[in-house]
């Protein structure tokens, strides 16, 4: 027992900082796909038709292909096509794309779900596009979209796991590392399930008290 | 940068990835069978239980769906054996694993399925009376898996997809394959987009299927 404490108390240090490149990780992958996926689900539904197509086949590409191939096929096989990635920027890449994919389909399902009367009416009383996004659709459309994307920031963190296997040392990597030196996998395994958890956890929990707080608007 | 692109090598060695394939498919096929088992199971008894079946049965679920599958599947292959005293495959290993997995998910499936069956349903067969078993197995069942077919076959497609993860344990599948060429002949931008047309088309031919299939036993509400 003692000897499992002592393996705990020396994880702890390289745990924390591999904890903190797996939040770096998933916060640049969450802020970027945030942008870009919200552009193009705008996109998606109000663009001309060829873009449609083109952010349709982009997007069911890449939810029709395993994350774990994406990581691969960005970090492996862009150097020979002439890019040079970084483990790190690979890893980002992939998932942010993987991410983007996801964030236009909340986008477009909050967006859509707003009645077309709203549209007509804003365009009647003489806004023009941006003005009736930023005035009329985008503030009802936010408690439609803020639940199922915070629940699929989850996604982010535990997607963030695989970039160890590029060699980025993430929370799951500090693990393999610490097993490694202690031999003692089970103990390091939970520790590291139970801290994956607590992030997890508090933003599928935000995610459902803010379903509740919106859950009103349902018609 | 002229990149000569050449697929000889990974057609000689295509086996591996079509074999890797199947092995994917029939992965992500019993753990789905298991896994339904195992969901299906716990529903019923969330549905019917007290407090503190509930609880137990949503800590499973929620531990399960909040940590990475990668660390899942670390910490069955690599962290049980040493705990407990079994011995197992990668490949049986990952399929207990995927089966727990798709079982936590499926909980939440089954349970939100059980409530829409419409109670005017279990009345009637109340009053034809039926006892509680046979209300179960000849009315909640039947139509709750019409009701859950859709939920079905995309936890399905996704573990399907989720499959590539066994390869970090060595297990031969389509993923694994891929590695396996790359390993050998370099030809790595090949090798990925031949794998990565794979996955698409298997999913894409699979959703159709199973959308047929729902189409033929849709509920009309």
């Amino acid at each position: 027992m003692g000897q499992l404490i002592d393996a705990i108390v020396y994880a702890i240090p390289f745990l924390m900082s591999g904890l903190g490149m797996t939040l770096l990780v998933s916060l640049i992958v969450v802020a970027l796909s945030l942008v870009i996926g919200v552009a193009l689900g705008v996109g998606l539904i109000y663009g001309p038709l060829p873009l449609r197509w083109l952010i349709r086949l982009l997007t069911d590409c890449i939810r029709g292909i395993p994350i774990l191939v994406l990581i691969f096929a960005v970090y492996y096989g862009l150097p020979p096509l002439g890019l040079n990635l970084s483990s790190f920027w690979a890893a980002i890449l992939a998932l942010t794309l993987f991410k983007t994919a996801q964030v236009i389909e909340y986008t477009r399902g909050a967006v859509s779900s707003i009645p077309r009367g709203q549209m007509e009416a804003a365009k009647s009383i003489g806004l023009i596009f941006t003005q009736r996004l930023r005035y009329v659709i985008f503030p009802q459309a936010v408690r439609r979209f803020l639940p199922p994307w915070l629940n699929g920031v989850t996604d982010a963190v535990k997607g963030s796991a695989l970039v160890s296997l590029l060699g980025v040392v993430d929370l799951m990597q500090a693990i393999n590392q610490v097993i490694g030196r202690t031999y003692e996998p089970m103990p390091l395994y939970i520790l590291g399930a139970l801290i994956y958890f607590a992030i997890n956890y508090s933003l599928s929990s935000m995610s459902k008290v803010l379903e509740r707080r919106y859950a009103y608007i349902k018609e | 940068m002229g990149y000569q692109l050449s697929f000889t090598q990974v057609w000689r060695n295509f086996y591996r990835m079509s074999d890797g394939l199947i092995l994917s498919l029939e992965l992500a096929l019993i753990s789905i069978a298991i896994g339904t088992l195992i969901g299906l199971t716990l529903a019923v008894l969330h549905v019917s239980s007290g407090r503190v079946v509930r609880t137990i049965i949503s800590a499973y679920v929620e531990f399960i769906r909040n940590v990475p599958l990668l660390l899942l599947v670390y910490l069955v292959f690599y962290g049980l054996p040493t705990v407990v005293n079994i011995a197992y495959s990668a490949t049986a290993s990952f399929v207990v694993t995927l089966s727990l997995y798709a079982g936590a998910y499926l909980v939440e499936v089954f349970r939100s399925g059980l409530d829409a069956v419409p109670r005017g349903l279990l009345d009637a067969g109340k009053a034809m009376g039926l006892t509680p078993w046979q209300r179960l197995l000849c009315v909640r069942l039947p139509t709750m898996t019409r009701i859950t077919l859709p939920a079905l076959s995309n936890t399905f497609i996704s573990l399907f997809k989720d499959t590539s993860i066994a390869s970090v344990i060595a297990v031969p599948e389509l993923t694994w394959g891929a590695q396996w060429i790359n390993n050998r002949t370099f030809r790595i931008v090949e090798v990925y987009a031949v794998a990565t047309v794979m996955y698409l088309v298997a999913g894409y031919v699979i959703l159709l299927g199973l959308r047929m299939l729902e189409r033929r036993f849709r509920v009309e509400r």
